[in-house]
């Protein structure tokens, strides 16, 4: 998996509540049955007009600089809906490294970590200050997010601190597999399952 | 004596293999269950890295969301690359000698409907599938929880997934449902009130006498769109009616291993004093049919009710939000709810298909015929659920009334995925379903969510209709 340590890019603010994966990756997109191509279809619905792929002018990732966009800003429960692990695939696929927003939808946030993209949690007013700066510099100011600090630094070289569990920090820094991580406790897995068996059987009878 | 726990904490640590430190365990899984979708992307990337699947034994598979639900189906189907999922699905379940419910096999139908109804989703048990709605599962007393197709493999070669607890939140559902309001008007108007943000962070208790008296597809229903309003998952304590439920499923304990089974389970509930960090009480006397006139499902009203009018709404944002929504969906504002006139209907999906939905619907239909220039589309939750359904002479009722009656499958849910089927842009549809998402149900599309019974109402007027008008 590629690692995340420090970026430092465009961030494209995208300032609507509950964007679902059906809005990131609408399922007409979804033919394929591996994880790499998505691209392409990021936002599809709101990026293309009608049926083809004609841009659509107004869309922010079809705007200069935005297009070159590794960042996404967004307001609240972003990643709701579909479980769909294609929403993280295209957001990579298009280049997005990291999206800030008030908060995130739980299962869209824990596939982030499996596929090097960082969900980063800010307030309302951090990420709305973010906005403004970014739209006041007509997108081409820099927004950092640094996983090694935990920090992200604003236009105006004001910082935000944000949590991340440690696990998942270490294995965005390193690009660790998590089933790996998982796999050297296959002792302790055996020995759970070994109790298990005995006080709950009817989970293993068949 | 120890401190009381809440169903959720129970379960949770009788599951944890690991603290990881931070709140995050390792979770021992005890159902992996998996359709063509998720299921081939995740088999494929076990065999990709080289890994063994940890427990064959603990999974079931079948083939829901992208197979055709038109009668004489095989692997062929509208959406492009579908067969693709369907058959390698197939031939990595088949190379691992895993379970399957194929297509053609009697124990199909869509994941979060067999699985209660077979018995392979059991009280107490930690369940996943790579889909949203798995939360569903949470009404027979599971904790069940919906994950991406990577987390999929990791319970495959792991039978375990690395998980940060979620909190504690319990919804208590007081009073009692009135005329034709069902389980969906009661999750309606609930994620109504607190928004599709309103549970995130948060595994939901349902408790409270509603809940008691419901029977398990009501308590499924309403488990299913937990996920609309963020939260991890949705639960309610097994129960008498939970345990009468299991009697004789397929895959549930039998004999000796079913007391063992069920005296456990009768220790699954919240203790008096349990610590939720979020509390909701909703009084369910106060509950009217429900139906959706945006593009959330917390943009739910009252079906007497009329489309909100922005200008009222308490932010900006939210405005925002709402303008979009009724420019997306051709409704202007102050409009009733009863005057908008409908194109389509869907009666099916993991919320609403069940027999008891097909059986209310079918009172409903009983005599009637669909309005005209009405499309109207029934696919069972599963094939039992069709051969029941059929036993009783519900399928005819239906089709006399003018439905095509479909095998079953996730269906005309969502465009490009389920069966790849969608209505036409700017047609209305009401539907059984659980998202009205832009575009959900295909491009342009303007859905609208209500109960089976709403649903079967308008398919007869041609327009929203208030189910408490039509008479027997």
């Amino acid at each position: 998996m590629e690692k995340f340590t420090k970026i430092t890019g465009i961030a494209a603010p995208l300032m609507r509540k509950n964007i679902d994966t059906d809005a990131i990756i609408p399922g007409k997109f979804l033919s394929k049955v591996e994880k790499t191509g998505y691209g392409d279809g990021l936002f599809g619905q709101w990026r293309y007009l009608d049926g083809e792929r004609k841009e659509n002018p107004d869309f922010v990732l079809n705007r200069t600089p935005y297009r070159n966009a590794v960042i996404i800003l967004a307001d609240e429960n972003f990643g709701c809906g579909s479980s769909r692990e294609a929403a993280v695939w295209a957001l990579g696929g298009f280049g997005i490294r990291c999206v800030i927003a008030q908060s995130f939808a739980d299962i869209f946030f824990n596939n982030c970590f499996k596929n090097g993209l960082l969900p980063v949690i800010l307030k309302d007013i951090e990420v709305y200050e973010l906005a403004r700066q970014v739209e006041e510099s007509d997108g081409k100011g820099m927004v950092t997010v640094d996983l090694e600090s935990c920090q992200v630094t604003g236009l105006k070289g004001q910082i935000y601190h944000f949590d991340v569990n440690k696990l998942y920090r270490e294995i965005l820094l390193e690009g660790l597999d998590p089933i790996d991580a998982a796999l050297k406790y296959e002792l302790e897995i055996d020995s759970f399952q070994e109790k298990d068996r005995k006080t709950h059987p009817w989970v293993y009878q068949y | 004596m120890n401190s009381p726990k809440t169903l959720v904490d129970k379960i949770w640590e009788s599951h944890i293999i690991m603290d990881l430190g931070q709140n995050t365990y390792l979770l021992h899984i005890d159902r992996n269950v998996q359709h063509e979708l998720a299921g081939a992307t995740a088999l494929n990337g076990i065999d990709a890295a080289g890994r063994k699947i940890r427990n064959p034994e603990l999974f079931f598979g079948v083939m829901d969301h992208v197979l055709d639900t038109h009668p004489g189906r095989s692997d062929g189907t509208p959406i492009p690359g579908g067969t693709n999922f369907i058959q390698q699905f197939r031939q990595r379940t088949r190379a691992h000698s895993l379970r399957l419910f194929d297509i053609d096999d009697p124990r199909q139908g869509i994941s979060h409907v067999i699985a209660p109804e077979l018995g392979i989703a059991l009280p107490g048990c930690t369940y996943v599938c790579g889909d949203s709605h798995t939360c569903t599962i949470g009404g027979i007393g599971a904790f069940a929880l919906g994950i991406g197709s990577t987390d999929v493999e990791h319970v495959f070669a792991t039978q375990t997934l690395i998980q940060a607890k979620a909190k504690n939140m319990r919804v208590i559902l007081n009073g009692k449902l009135g005329d034709e309001v069902y389980p969906k008007d009661v999750v309606l108007y609930l994620i109504a009130d607190i928004g599709a943000g309103g549970g995130i962070g948060h595994a939901v208790e349902f408790a409270g006498p509603v809940i008691n008296r419901l029977p398990i597809d009501g308590r499924l229903t309403i488990c299913n769109m937990a996920v609309e309003f963020s939260a991890r998952t949705g639960i309610v304590a097994p129960d008498d009616i939970t345990l009468e439920y299991f009697r004789s499923r397929l895959f549930a304990p039998k004999g000796e291993m079913w007391e063992k089974a069920t005296e456990y389970w009768r220790t699954l509930h919240s203790d008096p004093g349990a610590h939720f960090d979020k509390e909701v009480v909703i009084n369910c006397d106060d509950i009217k049919p429900q139906v959706t006139w945006g593009t959330s499902p917390e943009h739910s009203v009252a079906v007497d009710d009329r489309v909100p009018d922005p200008v009222n709404a308490p932010d900006s944002l939210t405005r925002q939000t709402m303008e979009r929504a009724v420019s997306y969906m051709g409704v202007r504002p102050g409009t009733p709810m009863e005057q908008v006139k409908i194109d389509a209907v869907f009666i099916g999906s993991c919320t609403n298909a069940r027999l008891s939905d097909l059986r209310e619907a079918a009172r409903i239909l009983k005599g009637r015929r669909l309005a005209p220039g009405i499309w109207a589309v029934c696919s069972p939750g599963s094939s039992e659920t069709k051969r029941r359904a059929e036993a009783e002479g519900i399928d005819r009722i239906f089709r006399e009334a003018g439905f095509e009656w479909r095998e079953s499958g996730c269906s005309m849910c969502m465009s490009g995925g389920a069966g790849g089927e969608g209505f036409s842009r700017g047609q209305h549809v009401l539907s059984t379903t659980n998202r009205n998402f832009e575009d959900r149900q295909g491009r342009g599309v303007r859905s609208h969510l209500a109960s089976p019974v709403t649903v079967a109402a308008s398919a007869i007027t041609g327009h929203i209709t208030d189910p408490r008008k039509i008479g027997e």
